[in-house]
């Protein structure tokens, strides 16, 4: 059980990751690759100021400010030399691995002995309910310590998904879900769609680097190959979450993003625990994307030959 | 009004594509008057439309709007006067937006977007007296994406929303192109109504000489990148489609000769 809470909350801290990638993908129609750069940036810009004594929370809101400044990049080197927007992504990815080589100056660096936001949860439990404290979860003991972190991210992630709902809602906010729906219409209405472009890349990269910062700390080190794949499982998360909540509306969206992020880490962590080997782990998300990419396609053919065949009878 | 200075634009220049859309047009439009643009295929009447929206900048030439010069302006800036149908009725609207929130876009046409509420509750009651008069039953269906609505309801829409806010210039490219008969002269009796009620000068690109015919006040006829024809006033009023049609007829022989001895004999005899 208290390997479920584990991820329950790394599928948590993920999904700040999960609605970057929502962000990029699903609201500008763009597959933003830095992701896999910002989220290792995020993790070395956060880890590296930590531990010359910043305040880790002061530090992950440098990081996120780190990504937004990556994701400009690439929306900017999009833009204005019409680069395509997969292969922006990759120059800006590429790039990043030199700048994470260079922020932490190794290539890992460990967070354990440091204070990190984590500690201060963790202390904080250490001092409401004790050190060694147990609790009951749905009849099962696990530590009370590990309950505090859960509900923590919990509360950060409500937070930010209200704060983007809300962001998604005001008039440039609606004017960038506008620009990838129909940049056409929405220039005609008066709108800079590469400013929009450029701005929601940059958010979304600012919280895939928080939630490296945040995983950075959760799992004691930063690494600079922990970005590997992250652009696919943030997908994944998306895309689970848009076949359990079928609603397109953007609040119902980003709810989705979060629980497709939980459920998807909750998968993964149970088939390992079943023995599946974590060096196939990539392959099968990839499959799994695939899957889910090509599928509503597949549907859609086999019910129109359906309908063509009743045509016929 | 709209002044339009000579421009010209080659598309692909220096390639085996090289296309001279414009090839010097120059027009003078009064305040409140509605112009109706005809041509044959590729003779740049669109590429005219495209060139006082702005969706490229021109070679050569001038473009003026109410005194002020918009040449070098990209196409967002000049939203802010000018007004747009375009011809896909897909191209006007964000169809997985609801009707609403397309709405609340348009009221926002050339303002400053901020940090403020979208969809405001209070501009529902006023979305709805706006689209009411459609009779199409959509004050119901604010809140449906507005993909789900038909190709013909959907350019109803776009026209409203472009004129929600009063432009100073109303551009429709063949907007009603795209729609079955029946329903183009719905949008078009709207839009008719829309510009007479609000009295907005009016570029329309037709290809429909029935409609430049009704239409309208002014009859611009381009060919090759070039005005041919311009009926205004009383000759305007006496145009019939008879006579659009011998014009048709009589640059269609011309293009029949070989182009270059064409161009030599309208510079030197026309």
């Amino acid at each position: 059980m208290s390997l479920l809470i584990g991820s329950f909350t790394i599928g948590l801290i993920l999904s700040l990751l999960a609605l970057g990638i929502f962000i990029s993908f699903r609201i500008f129609d763009f597959p933003d690759i830095t992701a896999e750069g910002s989220f290792t940036f995020g993790a070395a810009t956060a880890a590296s100021l930590i531990i010359v004594g910043v305040n880790p929370l002061l530090a992950s809101l440098i990081a996120f400010f780190a990504g937004m400044v990556a994701g400009s990049v690439t929306g900017f080197i999009h833009t204005r030399f019409k680069i395509n927007p997969l292969l922006a992504g990759i120059l800006v990815m590429t790039a990043l691995y030199s700048v994470n080589l260079h922020v932490m100056g190794k290539s890992n660096i460990p967070l354990l002995n440091e204070t990190t936001v984590f500690t201060w949860v963790e202390n904080f439990a250490v001092r409401i309910s004790g050190a060694d404290a147990k609790s009951t979860l749905l009849g099962w003991e696990v530590r009370t310590k590990d309950l505090w972190l859960l509900s923590f991210c919990m509360t950060a992630i409500i937070g930010f998904c209200v704060l983007l709902w809300w962001f998604f809602k005001t008039n440039i906010g609606t004017a960038m879900r506008a620009t990838g729906d129909n940049d056409q219409m929405i220039r005609a209405l008066g709108v800079n769609t590469k400013a929009m472009i450029i701005i929601g890349v940059a958010i979304s990269n600012g919280f895939i680097a928080l939630s490296g910062a945040m995983l950075a700390q959760y799992q004691g080190f930063a690494d600079v190959q922990m970005g590997i794949g992250m652009m696919v499982w943030g997908l994944a998360s998306v895309i689970i979450g848009e076949a359990i909540i079928n609603d397109s509306s953007v609040g119902f969206v980003i709810m989705g993003a979060v629980v497709g992020s939980v459920l998807f880490r909750l998968l993964v962590a149970i088939a390992l625990r079943w023995g599946l080997n974590p060096n196939d782990l990539k392959i099968i998300t990839a499959f799994f994307v695939f899957i889910a990419l090509i599928l509503p396609g597949i549907l859609k053919r086999r019910r129109k030959m359906t309908l063509k065949r009743d045509d016929n009878a | 009004m709209l002044k339009i200075e000579n421009i010209k634009k080659t598309f692909n220049p220096g390639t085996i594509n090289e296309v001279h859309a414009l090839r010097g047009v120059s027009l003078e439009i009064e305040e409140g008057s509605f112009v109706c643009i005809l041509g044959t295929n590729g003779s740049g009447k669109s590429t005219a439309l495209n060139a006082a929206a702005g969706n490229f900048v021109v070679d050569e030439g001038k473009i003026i709007l109410d005194d002020i010069d918009i040449t070098n302006w990209s196409e967002h800036r000049r939203a802010k006067y000018i007004g747009r149908v375009f011809q896909n009725p897909f191209s006007g609207t964000a169809p997985n937006m609801s009707i609403q929130e397309n709405l609340a876009l348009a009221m926002k046409r050339g303002k400053k977007r901020g940090l403020g509420w979208g969809l405001p509750g209070s501009l529902i009651e006023q979305f709805k007296q706006i689209v009411s008069p459609l009779n199409m039953g959509l004050e119901d269906r604010l809140e449906n994406p507005i993909g789900k609505l038909s190709g013909g309801q959907r350019q109803a829409l776009t026209l409203l929303m472009s004129t929600v806010i009063k432009p100073k210039l109303l551009l429709l490219d063949e907007h009603t192109a795209a729609l079955d008969p029946k329903t183009a002269s719905k949008v078009l009796d709207l839009t008719q109504q829309v510009i007479t009620r609000d009295n907005l000068t009016t570029l329309m690109v037709t290809h429909s000489m029935q409609q430049a015919v009704k239409l309208g006040d002014r009859i611009l006829m381009m060919h090759q990148g070039r005005v041919v024809f311009d009926f205004k006033g009383e000759e305007r009023k006496r145009l019939k489609i008879n006579d659009l049609l011998s014009m048709f007829d009589e640059l269609r022989r011309k293009d029949n000769f070989d182009p270059t001895l064409a161009s030599f004999l309208v510079d030197n005899y026309v």
